[in-house]
């Protein structure tokens, strides 16, 4: 089963939870699809740490072969292309690597040529399998990165927790496409709803089964369970603001191995959504 | 020599646009003639890149001249490549920018932005 940790906002605690769930289950594979500041390893400490090279395709022109017919130009949706002086030009940072320059080109002149982005790193930590998508600074789409690392998944049945990034754009459809189940984490603020909505709407357009888990849950705050009431949302678990478990998180400590009750409140949430994707 | 300034609007009393890539038109001034001419900027809602296909669209209408209030690096880059030469806008006024053009009044543009693309 995959399951997906998803938030409006950075800082609502998707790693924590995702973190917490993946120790929790014993066997299983931690995911850090926010490939813009993964920080998941930074609790897990993998060791044994492997890497692979992500790259994508960008044209390269052979200037002696290119005629100047535009074609590319012309066919590139993305105006990655220009031609000047009869002289091709290429925005390498705006190229989609659809390929299509290539396919247009009568004359031959451009080949696709590996450019890289970015890596995966794999490691183990105990019984979880840390992988870790990271994308160079400085490149505008951690896409390929985000697809590289989902490969990693479980391919035997284990669990395998997706750390998405925040927001509800590109890289967080690209990593919640292959999830069984996702878990919105909310912060009760009216910041917090406000973003929460956004990958509600995400969610509910990619058809998934999903629940909530509000987060530093001091006290209701009326416009969350409102909504949730209004929607037929699952509050899955409430967790409260507790200084142990900041302590621990700020000392880079996994809280469920050093504190019961958070490593109960994970266990139950668990079974919890274990019965309701089997439903 | 013909001059390019974007526009907001294609009349010749028109505020300059702010944006290059993405203004709606671009006015073609043409200093042997003295002819004006409004082209529609067909990168105006492009999903991206659109200061790329901006340039290449205004250095294919024959522009030597482009006065602008700002500019990103990518068009410069192309710009730059087919000599198109790049002055900063003094006013608001599509107008009074081409009358202090003729006057010399105008700077080169030497400091050019990263680009506002939006996230994907």
């Amino acid at each position: 089963m995959n399951i997906a940790i998803l938030s409006g906002k950075g800082g609502t605690g998707k790693t924590f939870v995702a973190v917490n769930l993946a120790t929790v289950a014993g066997k299983s594979v931690y995911i850090d699809c926010d490939v813009e500041e993964p920080n998941g390893r930074l609790f897990f400490k993998p060791v044994d740490n492997k890497q692979s090279l992500v790259t994508t395709l960008i044209p390269e022109f052979d200037n002696t072969k290119c005629t100047g017919c535009r074609k590319c130009v012309d066919f590139c949706r993305f105006n990655a292309l220009a031609l000047i002086k009869n002289k091709p030009m290429v925005f390498k940072e705006v190229c989609h690597s659809c390929g299509g320059c290539s396919l247009v080109c009568p004359d031959n002149a451009i080949t696709e040529i590996e450019k890289p982005v970015g890596f995966v790193e794999y490691g183990y930590s105990e019984n979880v399998y840390v992988v870790t998508g990271c994308l160079n600074l400085g490149e505008p789409s951690g896409i390929p990165i985000i697809k590289e690392a989902l490969n990693h998944a479980s391919k035997n049945n284990n669990l395998t927790i997706i750390d998405c990034p925040p927001g509800s754009a590109c890289s967080v459809m690209e990593s919640v496409e292959s999830a069984d189940y996702c878990i919105l984490v909310v912060e009760p603020t009216a910041f917090g709803l406000h973003n929460f909505k956004m990958v509600y709407e995400l969610v509910v357009l990619l058809n998934k089964p999903f629940g909530i888990i509000i987060n530093k849950a001091d006290e209701k705050y009326d416009a969350v369970e409102e909504f949730c009431n209004t929607n037929n949302i699952p509050i899955l678990c409430r967790i409260p603001y507790s200084q142990k478990i900041a302590l621990l998180s700020s000392k880079g400590e996994i809280a469920s191995l050093h504190d019961i009750e958070t490593a109960k409140l994970f266990q139950n949430l668990l079974s919890s959504i274990n019965k309701e994707v089997l439903k | 020599m013909k001059i390019a300034i974007p526009v907001n609007e294609n009349v010749l009393e028109t505020d300059v646009c702010v944006s290059f890539g993405r203004s709606p038109y671009f006015l073609i001034y043409n200093t042997e003639n003295k002819q004006t001419e409004f082209l529609k900027n067909s990168s105006a809602d492009a999903p991206g890149g659109a200061g790329i296909k901006a340039a290449q669209f205004i250095v294919d209408n024959g522009v030597n001249t482009l006065l602008t209030v700002r500019c990103g690096q990518n068009a410069a880059d192309i710009l730059n490549a087919a000599d198109v030469k790049i002055y900063k806008t003094s006013s608001t006024k599509a107008d009074e920018n081409l009358k202090d053009f003729t006057e010399g009044k105008l700077e080169l543009m030497t400091q050019f932005h990263a680009g506002f693309h939006g996230n994907r």
